[in-house]
This record gives C-alpha cells, structure tokens and sequence, in this order.
C-alpha cells in the first residue's frame, strides 16, 4: 500500500487536534459542571480564579500535578498505577470513529472530519466502552480497600447491564441507516433525524450512557454518601485526575455519539456542521448536568431491576417493531 | 398509569431546578463584601470598665470555671483598698468556641461578646490574648451598671453604704 | 508494514497467552489474557475481518473476561500465592492434545504453497448473508442451545420455596 504524505500528515494534525480539543473540553466542563450546579443550588461556583473563574481549571490541574502520588499499603503496584490509563484511554479512542464536521477539500484532498472511518465504527464503540470497565474494576480491585472494591463490584454489575441494553438500543439505528459506519448514520439522517423514528431507541439510549459514564440517577460506584469515591478512593493527584478527566471525556463522547445516532451528527440549517455538532454534545453535556443537580441515587436493585426488567426487554422489543416495520414498509 | 406520574415527577423536579437557574445567588463574596452581623453576634471576648473607668473584673474566677473548653485563666490581687482585680488575664483564642458561657456566668458583666469575628492570624500564639489585648475603654453592653455601687467593697466602704442595699443585720438581734 | 506488525502482534499474542497459562495470581491472568485478545483481535482485522476483529474484543474481552473478573472479586478465592503447580501426571493429556493441534496445523501449512491474499475487507453484509442464509439453521440450533442454558440457570439459581 503505498501512502501519500499529504494524507498521513492531515491524519496526525487531525488526531492531534482532537486530542488537544477533547481534553480541553473535558477540562472546561468539569469547570461548567460546577457552575451550573453552583447556579442550580443558588450560589455562585468557583469564580476567584482569574475573570468569571475561567482559569479554574488550570488550577485544578496544577493541583492535581503537585500532589503526592500515593499508593496504598498492599496495593498490586503495577494494576493501581495502570487503571487510571486504562479508564481514560478508551473513552478517548471512541472519538476517533465519530464524525464531527462535514468533509472538507484541502489541497485538492477530501478530508473527513473524522479521525478514522471504519466500516465497523459502531461496533468499536461498543468494544471501546466495554473495555472501558476494566479501569473501574482493576482500580477498585487494586487499591486493596474495602470501599473500592465495592464500588469495583458495584461497577462492574451495572457497566456490563446498561452496555447490553444502549447495545441494543443501537440495533434500530443500525436496520434503518443500513451501515455500521458513522459517516453513512449520519448521511442517513440528512433529510429526518432518527430520533423522529426512533424516540423509544433514544430513550433508551439516553438512560444507558447516563449508566455508561455513572452519572448522577446511576453513580453507585462512586456514591459519596457511602463509598467514599468507590473505585477511585485510593487514588491521589494525577492518577484521580487521570479517573476523573476520563469521566469527562466521556460525557462528551457519548454526547457526540447519541447526536451521530439520533440527532443527525453534524445535520443542521443555517450554522456550519462543526458548530451544529458543538452545540448538540454541549446540550448533552448540559443535560447530564441539570440531570445531576435535579436526581437522587438510585438502589442497587432499583438499578438492576431498571437495566435487566425494563430497558433490556423495552429495546428488544422496540428492534422487533422495527423490524417489522421495515420489511412491511419494503 | 403510575409510569405517567413518575415522570410528571422528574419532569417537576427538573423544572424546579431549571427555574433556580436563573434565580439570583445568594452568596456573598466574603473578603470583598461583608455582612454586618447583629449586636449580640458571639465572636471576639472583650474586658469592660465601669463607668468610673474603673476595671470591673473581681477575678472571681467563674468565666474559667464556665468555660468548656478551659480557655480562661487569670491571676487574682487585691488593691491596697481591698478591692479584688485580675493580675493577669488570659485567653486563648485557638481554643475558645464562642459559646458565650463565660459572659453569661460574669456576675460583674466584665466579659463580654462583640460582633467582631475576623480575628485569625497566620501564626497560632497571636491568638492568645493577654488582659491588654483584652481590656477595653468602655462599658460594652451595659453602660451603667457598677457592681461595686450595689455591692460595695467590703473592707473600706462599711457594709450598707451601697446603692439600694440595706443597712446589715445585726444576727443577735432577731434572736427570740 | 503490515507483515512486521502482524509478527509484532503475533509475538504480544503467543507471550500473553503463556502469561496467562503460568501466572499464580486469577486477576493477573485475565489482564494477560485481555492483552491477548487485544493484539488477536488486532490481527483479524489485518487479516481484512473487521467484524470478527471487534466480536473478539466486545464478546470476549468485554463480556467474558468481565464476568470471570466478576466472580473472582465476588468470591474470595484464597491466596494466590500457595498455590501449586501441576503434577508431571496431569500435564500428559493436554500435552496431546496440543500436540494434535500442532500436528493439524502444520499438515494444513504444507499443504499451502502460499498464503491466499484476502481481496478486500469482508463486509458486514456478506457476513450477515452467511451467517444466516448459508447456516441459518445452525445458528438458530444454537441459540436455541443458548436458551436452553439460560433458562437452566434460572431454574437452577432460583429461590429455593420456604
């Protein structure tokens, strides 16, 4: 195979940018978490550092740098210092198949706006975010303390019911855009976004990446009130930061792929694609958000019930109408 | 249907804290903006005067023996007109909760609490007051009263000269 | 490139596989074994198997080794570190069987002259086309199987009536 130069330097420019772009977004909205939390509970969030506080995350980091890096007594050394990594990487890798813009000429090249589209684009997602428990489980495990180990176990439990049923949700996306691959879901929805045929897929997906990315209703494995941190207690510095940031950067990830799915990715009038893309991940984003400020924890078997009893059963049965659908519609 | 409910419910609930959004904070930037607080706001203990300007600590001990946390010591003297004072008077800031029990249990209202609460310090023994940090040039909270015109002096004003007091009584006499 | 990374792979693969056999410790193995899965699944998709490349990881390394790491941290399975080899008794019959295989695969190596280069990717449609036209009938048999097994468990780990 022979490789032009022109294309494999647009290729690491592109991977370069989204990875300078995605961590800064994952920093900024730690920051907007807290603000809008802050404003959702009637106060002001953090606002000392620098104008309207927007240097706070350069803050955070320079904290999280300087800190000790601790490791516990008993701790498996080299599983403890690898799961933050295991945790972050992943949710990063799925940015590469998601389509953020519409493809561009430059030089006389077409470029994607897409680090890689693979005809298997959908199915990596899925493979990258099962993966992804591995940071959870290891970490916890590793850490050799009681409470995250129960917020390992308790991680493990729900990654594995609520990726079985966003799974799932998927399928109907899938029957309709007739491709595995991002750019055609996407093309597929050019003139009416999915989310008109599919409002029960959405619904359910919506619910399953909330769990994914153990958001308020679903964040057991790191309720406060009664594990500490789970999975993360142990950890210190960058390595919590490394855990944390990963839990950001895939908010946005998800974001950016319930739009591909269901929103019509970078689809809109009147605004530039990238723009339009922007826009629906940072309401995602907002949503968790509110959704945060809003919702108490759930049971444990509240969750389990909700993944295994309803969801699960409820996507099933939405891809059998489907399908239906589909062949009488011809 | 109950599930119809249940998500009139979250939706409530999400629209309770979307309206909060927009609601003005009501945080207020402390070092920048500060809240006068109330006269009778414990914080920062004071030694008053009478108002002949006299100290009205007697050094009777009972604000130490009140104080929960032990942060109260002095030593007590007596004037050349018997007349008790505190020689020394201490207290220790880093300890003190501010309950206010020392003011209360003051029979002479000696001690007392003020609204002044930024008294930190970057280093920990600034914060143990001597009775010169302590004593102040006024009558605090109640201006007129002094202890030792209702109570006298025992030894140099004979007993009954004082304000509203009565001449004392001769024991022997009420004997049947 | 694509020979030398397949060699690299190969090496990650073979040595992960021989970690996971030889270490003492259940949770050290699956992460040796999820290695190799990784750098296998890595391998089919240069062998243009894209959708077999992602079955390996979403199947076996996201499902199956998940569930075995589940149950390990559930249940306490004691200390690692006491445990022992194999006696030279036990090792006779996986020592033939590998060595069937080894027999199989080297008679099929010498039968081809060349390896047959894979003409495109494989794409998910052909693959849906045999899998479910061609062996239709066999994977419906076993999804019955599957069945069949869950309803098992169920019945199995249900509450016993008091």
């Amino acid at each position: 195979m022979i490789y032009d130069p022109i294309d494999i330097a647009l290729i690491l420019v592109k991977i370069g940018l989204v990875f300078v772009v995605i961590l800064t977004l994952a920093a900024y909205l730690v920051f907007a978490e807290r603000k809008v939390l802050a404003w959702i509970q009637d106060r002001k969030g953090p606002n000392r550092a620098g104008p309207f506080g927007l240097l706070q995350p350069l803050a955070d980091l320079i904290k999280l740098l300087t800190k000790e890096d601790f490791r516990p007594i008993g701790a498996d050394k080299w599983l403890f210092y690898l799961a933050p990594a295991m945790a972050a990487i992943p949710a990063i890798m799925i940015f590469a198949v998601i389509p953020f813009g519409a493809p561009l000429t430059l030089f006389g090249h077409t470029v994607q706006m897409q680090v890689s589209d693979l005809n298997v684009g959908l199915l990596l997602f899925m493979a990258l975010s099962s993966v992804a428990v591995y940071g959870v489980a290891l970490g916890g495990w590793a850490s050799n303390s009681k409470y995250a180990l129960l917020g390992s176990i308790r991680g493990l439990a729900q990654l594995i019911s609520y990726e079985l049923s966003m799974g799932l949700s998927l399928v109907p996306v899938v029957m309709l855009a007739r491709s595995f691959r991002l750019s055609d879901i996407v093309n597929a929805q050019s003139g009416c976004w999915f989310i008109v045929y599919q409002p029960l897929a959405f619904t359910i997906f919506l619910i399953s990446i909330a769990a994914e990315c153990k958001r308020i209703p679903f964040d057991l494995p790191e309720a406060e009130g009664e594990l500490v941190a789970g999975y993360h207690t142990e950890y210190s510095g960058m390595r919590f930061g490394l855990f944390f940031v990963g839990e950001y950067i895939n908010i946005i990830v998800l974001g950016g792929l319930a739009a591909t799915f269901f929103l019509g990715g970078w689809h809109g009038p009147w605004l530039p694609p990238v723009i339009w893309f922007t826009l629906k991940v940072f309401s995602f984003a907002f949503l968790f958000i509110w959704m945060r400020g809003t919702m108490p924890r759930l049971r444990y078997d509240q969750l389990m019930h909700f993944g295994w009893k309803v969801l699960t059963p409820l996507a099933l049965v939405n891809i059998v109408v489907t399908g239906w659908w589909l062949v009488l519609r011809g | 249907m109950k599930i119809l409910s249940d998500i009139a419910a979250l939706l409530t609930g999400m629209w309770i804290t979307w309206k909060h959004i927009f609601r003005r904070p009501v945080t207020i930037q402390y070092p920048e903006e500060k809240r006068t607080p109330y006269p009778r706001y414990r914080a920062r203990i004071v030694l008053t005067r009478d108002p002949d300007g006299g100290e009205r600590c007697v050094a009777c001990q009972l604000c130490s023996a009140s104080c929960p946390v032990d942060c109260i010591t002095m030593q007590s003297a007596e004037g050349p007109d018997g007349r008790r004072y505190a020689e020394w008077f201490r207290i220790n800031f880093a300890r003190c909760i501010f309950c206010g029990l020392c003011a209360e249990a003051c029979p002479t209202l000696a001690i007392q609490m003020t609204p002044d609460f930024e008294i930190c310090t970057r280093d920990i023994m600034d914060l143990v007051y001597e009775k010169e940090d302590l004593l102040i040039d006024g009558c605090g909270k109640s201006p007129d009263y002094n202890f030792y015109r209702h109570a006298g002096i025992g030894v140099t004003q004979p007993r009954g000269s004082g304000a509203e007091e009565k001449p004392p009584v001769d024991v022997r006499g009420l004997l049947p | 490139m694509e020979t030398y990374l397949f060699y690299i792979l190969a090496v990650v693969t073979v040595i992960g596989t021989i970690l996971a056999i030889t270490e003492k410790h259940p949770v050290h193995a699956i992460v040796y074994l999820v290695t190799s899965f990784f750098s296998l699944a890595t391998i089919f998709y240069l062998l243009a198997a894209p959708l077999v490349a992602m079955f390996e990881v979403i199947i076996y390394a996201g499902a199956v080794m998940v569930l075995f790491m589940f149950v390990i941290m559930m249940l306490d399975l004691g200390r690692s570190d006491e445990a022992r080899r194999p006696e030279l008794k036990q090792w006779i019959l996986p020592i033939i069987l590998a060595g069937i295989i080894l027999t199989s695969i080297g008679t099929i190596a010498t039968g081809y002259a060349a390896a047959p280069h894979a003409s495109g990717s494989l794409t998910i449609r052909d693959f849906a086309e045999t899998l479910f036209r061609k062996y239709g009938v066999a994977v419906e048999l076993v999804s019955m199987q599957l069945l069949f097994a869950v309803v098992g468990a169920l019945y199995l780990g249900r509450k016993a009536k008091s």
